[in-house]
């Protein structure tokens, strides 16, 4: 298989191109999505290529998502675009009283095949209403699936099993990695859920993350090595379900674990992970594991203030080192 | 649309038949038979039987929390409706549901929904897609006078008619949201006028006369399956009972009830009108009371026998895809 070079929004759009021509079924509901491509021109082409598929919404993000829930119901895949992650609040009951809920409490008589894609996370100024990083409430929400890539391999890959599996899929995309680049395969594949990548191996000690965060992750891998340092890079790209077996198996090397996510510390999804390795790999474990997050603040506007309550690369490097010496 | 002799009299058993099978749920409940709690819709027969005898089987239908009269008007059967009330593992939702979230997808049935005003993004979906698949079935959303104050309405009646989506918005208009009069809390007085603000009909129908229900719904899904768009239809009925089975009813007096009871009971007046036009013998209708009451007392036998499902059952259908061990 040949490579290429793509963006995390070249390949979402390549992805959704390959599986629209494949199935009449697949559509895409959302705000601003037909003139502009999407606000963050991720749905670049695909107006033009499926005219009757892209459909521009009033700015009604409850009916939106609702409408996302019917329509999988009545034998569609749509795929519905939510702008930003934060307004999940304005459709919160569609998506967890309803979307959620309805195969499970009709006994299994439905199907919901449903993408709802969101772009989430700060870093751009956009404060504290268009930078949120939210994945614990869905991961909370017995019901739905949560996928959250970092590279545009794994967006392609991802999106491609998310628009044909049968369930609900929370699907979301760091705003700051839209533009990311990667190497892409060539032709048709598909990513499993469930299935975490290790993006960098070591034997010191093991950093669990997804999203943006595998980035700075890398980037304090490559520090901590030139101090001698070996970290392994674990990004689960799903977190529900969540592939603890290759966290299981990275902690039983190291000995050492440290989650690392955008969102605010307190009930973020590291301290899930931290009570599943505490429950089941104790033993295992040379240091308390530690976990890194944005501080329990809504996200500030001016970058000085957004960059302290954000994690940044610093923050994990002194992560790590606090770890190995304790 | 004209209506025969025979369709009527269909209409007449099956209005009984929902009236029974609630007066029943209300009997097994007050005996401690049905956990939880159940909303009875006694009194608003015509409603949903006027409304769904208008639609096709291949139709669709979002049901609320007061639903059991929809689902027997679009075909449910009543045993396993017991069943799922009684929380069975042969209920329409193996017990997982309970009287407010019965479904059944192979009647068009998009479920019964707990949460008031649920089933307005739902229809938009079903909507769209039918309008995607370009087939011409048509939706109805039931909802009460309550859950037109809810945001979901707007977005909802707003969407439809932008994409002039095949649905009907069925208010049952009961006079009341819970405990609160609707003339304390709905702007205007009227849902059916707020259509004109989204440039759709808007229909009231004596929601006690099933003729004129009907004759009005014909309208609104005729009007829906020509790809003309939506219509809202405010059905003006009364519920005998309280809002959920055990409601000590401040809000409204004994001889309220019994002046609607008496003036308007929507059995009642097509009983009548089916006497006096020759279709309905006192005869035939002692044996159309006596198979409903056979189908009812069958039915809760049926579901009383039923096994209740395994424990661990709970850990079934939440993923059509599982994703391992549940927690």
């Amino acid at each position: 298989m040949t490579e290429r070079i793509l963006s995390c929004s070249e390949a979402l759009a390549e992805a959704l191109t390959e599986e629209m021509e494949k199935d009449e079924n697949i559509f895409i509901l959302g705000e601003d999505i037909t003139a502009h491509d999407g606000i963050f021109g991720q749905f670049k082409g695909l107006y033009k290529r499926f005219p009757e598929k892209v459909i521009d919404s009033p700015i009604s993000e409850t009916c939106i998502i609702g409408a996302g829930v019917g329509a999988a119901l009545t034998g569609m895949r749509p795929l519905v675009d939510m702008h930003f992650a934060d307004f999940f609040t304005t459709a919160m009951d569609e998506i967890v009283n309803q979307a959620a809920k309805i195969r499970y409490m009709f006994g299994g008589q439905a199907k919901i095949p449903l993408v709802i894609w969101a772009p989430d996370g700060g870093g751009l100024s956009a404060a504290a209403q268009h930078s949120q990083s939210l994945e614990s409430w869905f991961v909370h929400t017995p019901g739905l699936k949560v996928i959250a890539p970092s590279e545009p391999s794994d967006v392609k890959g991802l999106i491609k099993t998310a628009i044909r599996d049968d369930d609900p899929i929370i699907f979301f995309q760091h705003k700051r990695l839209f533009s990311q680049t990667g190497t892409v395969p060539e032709g048709e594949y598909f990513i499993p859920l469930g299935k975490g990548d290790i993006k960098r191996e070591g034997r010191d000690i093991t950093l669990i993350t997804y999203s943006r965060m595998t980035y700075l992750s890398l980037e304090a891998a490559d520090q901590l090595a030139e101090e001698g340092i070996s970290v392994e890079v674990i990004d689960l790209r799903t977190l529900k379900p969540m592939d603890f077996e290759i966290i299981a198996e990275s902690v039983k090397k190291t000995f050492h674990a440290i989650i690392v996510h955008e969102a605010c510390l307190t009930g973020g999804f590291g301290a899930e992970i931290a009570a599943r390795i505490s429950e089941e790999l104790f033993d295992y474990l040379d240091a308390p594991v530690l976990r890194i997050g944005a501080k329990d603040t809504p996200i500030p506007f001016s970058p000085v203030l957004e960059n302290f309550v954000l994690p940044q690369t610093g923050d994990i490097v002194e992560g790590v080192k606090k770890v190995l010496n304790s | 649309m004209k209506i025969s002799k025979e369709e009527k009299i269909d209409l007449y058993k099956t209005m009984l038949t929902v009236r029974a099978f609630e007066e029943e749920a209300g009997k097994l409940f007050s005996e401690n038979l049905i956990p939880g709690f159940i909303h009875l819709s006694i009194g608003e027969e015509a409603s949903s039987v006027g409304t769904c005898s208008a639609l096709r089987s291949d139709d669709y239908v979002a049901s609320t929390h007061r639903g059991h009269g929809h689902l027997i008007a679009k075909g449910a059967e009543p045993k396993k409706m017991f069943a799922e009330l009684f929380g069975k593992s042969t209920g329409y939702c193996k017990g997982k549901g309970g009287s407010m979230h019965i479904a059944d997808f192979s009647l068009g049935i998009l479920g019964a929904n707990g949460v008031v005003g649920g089933g307005f993004p739902i229809m938009v979906g079903a909507g769209l897609s039918i309008k995607l698949r370009k087939t011409d079935q048509v939706g109805v959303v039931f909802f009460g006078d309550g859950a037109a104050n809810r945001g979901t309405f707007h977005e909802a009646v707003n969407m439809a008619s932008i994409w002039q989506l095949p649905i009907i918005f069925v208010c049952e208009n009961n006079l009341y949201a819970s405990t609160t009069p609707s003339s304390y809390t709905l702007a205007g007085g009227s849902v059916a006028k707020r259509a004109a603000a989204y440039d759709i009909p808007g229909y009231v129908t004596n929601g006690n006369d099933i003729l004129d229900v009907r004759k009005t719904v014909d309208k609104a899904v005729k009007r829906a399956r020509e790809g003309k768009g939506p219509s809202i239809v405010e059905n003006k009925t009364y519920r005998y009972r309280g809002h959920f089975e055990g409601d000590p009813q401040k809000y409204r007096t004994e001889k309220e009830i019994e002046g609607f009871r008496k003036k308007s009971d929507p059995i009642r007046i097509f009983h009548d009108y089916l006497i006096k036009e020759g279709a309905l013998s006192d005869s035939l209708d002692k044996d159309l009371q006596r198979e409903v009451s056979q189908l009812i007392e069958e039915s809760v036998k049926y579901a009383g026998e039923e096994p209740f499902p395994r424990a661990e059952d709970a850990l079934e259908d939440l993923y059509s895809t599982p994703i391992g061990r549940i927690l």
